[in-house]
């Protein structure tokens, strides 16, 4: 059984005329302790899609399935991180992190939740901004932060929301490097949002593409067989890691082309249109 | 502790020190002057602008005033009534005094003996209270009621009725409009069920509110002996000023950000935690937007409600000096009018430094 499993999903926005059917017929397993990413272009519904799964939306049709159980809605086990960090501007660094401490861990006292938060800070290296608020942090300390929150809860699942796309490709390369620290230690179960497939691969275990929304469905998986840990700089000359590559960004651009193509279907004819200068002004200008 | 300084400064809304005192400190010396000049030199002349202004437009109606009673002594009483009358006024007696605008310099006098009338209103009262203080004491061992001073009030003490009264008012219009405010925000149902309410009774004019208080405690204080002018009057402030307050944080914890909404579902948050440590904390800087307009408004109706409802403060003050008509009363109501000016600003700066300290900016 698997740890994690989508049956027939689809979900629709708006109701009537707009009505729109974002995801179709989703069909998705992953065991545990595995890493997966979905590759997919903007507004093919990525984020509805883990929205599904981590429970702040319910499919329409078919089921989401965790641990064997549908979702019924929002749980410690299964850890968010945010596309755009979404932390608490009122609250410093130390108290986003206490917050999501103080609902998981609920038995605890104060002083083991203090002292859970300050490791978990000090495992992304921001224990010097503890106290500090986000907006005098970076983009990529607020993701950390982010990150951090999810992990302090310890859940089962972390569900990542193309985490690392906001950031410039230094934090990033760094942030892919801790994620994938932390992920290899207690070997938690990942789904992983991405636009990049090279994050993708140097990532995740498995590629998923989502071809393009409405009625996005999944594409054929890509395995990822390359040992871990994967060297950066060494991936560029693993032939295995090219001929992924390559076969991954051809299926992704010949979506993109049919996408294109059937958007293009209906031309528009624009009306011949020549300016008219009636005006008594303009015409002794002109002559 | 210089830098420490200028941070609290500019915290409190007191930017226009900050070049004097990086001045004071030999530091930056142009650029600094230049600033200072912006910040401070250039206020201080508008000051002396409008100051001549005023000036110069009070002795013009002086003038204008002069010349009417002149000729109508003329027209009405001969060459010699109007020589005499001219006499009169060039010479200030006190049957022929000139009422109008005053100029700055009669303001000023009259704001020293509002001062010196204080500190004799004082003075009487602390001679009552030695007085009376053998008396008093009996009388509380008796279990009457001790004397007290009933003499007419100072200015200074109408400032502190006033200010007594807007809070009174203010901290009604909180206890009110908040808890309200967050109710409807958090339903609609609620919110579109009451909203033809909120927007009928948002426009009404302060002195309707004064006459519907009115009608309701002089009902209900019916028997009691205690004075209710305060009562009606703090009433009407907080009932005339909690509208901005109802209607910001209703907005405020309706349009709470969505991500944060998540966060909270992401955590399971409860309810209660829900509404106190993520909808309340994300809508404090519009709830605090709505306060500081609710104090302002609750300066401003004050003197209006004070005045008609004969409540003490310094809208009757102003009131009393109007009716009195004496030959400075003028210039008192100058200077109350500054007096109020001048608190309000106050009033305001306050609130803004306390809305700073309690809320959040995203960047």
């Amino acid at each position: 059984m698997a740890y994690i499993e989508l049956k027939n999903v689809s979900k629709s926005f708006g109701t009537g005329i707009n009505r729109v059917e974002v995801l179709r017929n989703i069909n998705l397993s992953i065991e545990e302790g595995e890493f997966v990413a979905i590759v997919g272009f903007s507004g093919s519904g990525k984020t509805t899609l883990i929205n599904l799964i981590s429970g702040l939306m319910m499919p329409d049709e078919g089921e989401v399935l965790f641990k064997g159980k549908p979702i019924t809605g929002p749980s410690h086990e299964r850890g968010v991180i945010f596309q755009n960090y979404s932390l608490l501007p009122w609250l410093n660094v130390g108290n986003n992190v206490g917050m999501a401490v103080k609902q998981a861990f609920a038995q605890l006292t104060n002083k083991q939740r203090k002292e859970r938060v300050v490791d978990y800070v000090d495992m992304v290296g921001l224990s010097p901004a503890i106290g500090k608020l986000p907006k005098e942090l970076s983009g990529g300390m607020r993701q950390r932060v982010s990150v951090t929150r999810a992990l302090s809860m310890s859940p089962d699942v972390i569900l990542m929301d193309e985490p690392l796309s906001a950031l410039d490709a230094l934090t990033r390369g760094n942030l892919q490097d801790e994620i994938l620290n932390i992920w290899s230690k207690d070997k938690k179960t990942a789904l992983l949002i991405t636009n990049d497939v090279d994050e993708g691969i140097y990532m995740a275990d498995r590629i998923i593409p989502l071809k393009p929304g409405p009625k996005a469905t999944l594409g054929p998986e890509f395995v990822i067989n390359i040992e871990r840990p994967r060297d950066k700089t060494g991936l560029n000359s693993n032939e295995n890691f090219k001929k992924l590559r390559n076969t991954i960004m051809e299926y992704l651009m010949k979506l993109g082309q049919e996408r294109s193509a059937s958007r293009s279907e209906t031309t528009y004819e624009l009306p011949e249109i020549k300016p008219v200068i009636k005006s008594r002004f303009f015409r002794n200008k002109a002559s | 502790m210089k830098d420490k300084s200028i941070h609290l400064l500019n915290f409190i809304g007191l930017s226009f020190f900050e070049p004097a005192i990086r001045l004071a400190s030999g530091e930056e010396v142009k650029k600094n002057t230049i600033s200072l000049m912006k910040k401070v030199g250039l206020p201080i002349l508008s000051i002396f602008v409008f100051l001549l202004l005023w000036h110069s437009g009070a002795m013009a109606l002086y003038n204008i005033e002069k010349d009417a009673r002149i000729e109508k002594a003329l027209t009405e009483r001969g060459e010699e009534a109007a020589s005499l009358e001219r006499a009169c006024i060039e010479s200030n007696g006190v049957t022929c005094k000139i009422s109008t605008l005053p100029t700055p310099a009669q303001v000023w006098s009259a704001y020293k003996s509002l001062l010196v009338d204080h500190k004799i209103i004082s003075e009487k009262k602390t001679a009552f209270a030695e007085k009376v203080a053998a008396t008093n004491a009996q009388r509380i061992e008796q279990g009457l009621v001790p004397i007290k001073y009933t003499g007419r009030p100072s200015f200074v003490d109408q400032i502190w009725t006033s200010l007594k009264t807007v809070f009174a008012g203010f901290l009604l219009a909180f206890f009110i409009a908040v808890p309200i405010g967050i109710m409807l925000g958090l339903s609609d149902t609620l919110k579109s069920s009451v909203n033809w309410l909120i927007q009928i009774f948002k426009p009404v004019s302060p002195v309707v509110w004064l006459l519907l208080v009115t009608m309701i405690v002089v009902t209900l204080s019916k028997g009691s002996d205690g004075d209710s002018a305060f009562t009606i009057s703090f009433i009407s402030v907080g009932l005339c000023s909690m509208w901005a307050t109802l209607v910001n944080t209703t907005m405020g914890v309706s349009s709470v950000d969505k991500d944060y909404i998540n966060v909270a579902k992401v955590l399971n948050l409860s309810v209660g935690q829900k509404v106190f440590k993520i909808i309340l904390p994300s809508s404090f800087p519009l709830i605090f937007t709505g306060l500081r307009i609710t104090l302002s408004v609750a300066w401003m109706v004050l003197i209006a409600i004070e005045l008609l409802a004969q409540s003490p403060g310094l809208g009757s003050f102003v009131w009393e000096e109007f009716q009195n008509g004496s030959s400075e009363s003028n210039s008192k109501i100058i200077v109350a009018m500054f007096v109020i000016g001048i608190i309000g600003f106050l009033l305001d700066r306050m609130m803004l430094t306390v809305q700073k300290f309690v809320t959040f900016t995203e960047e």
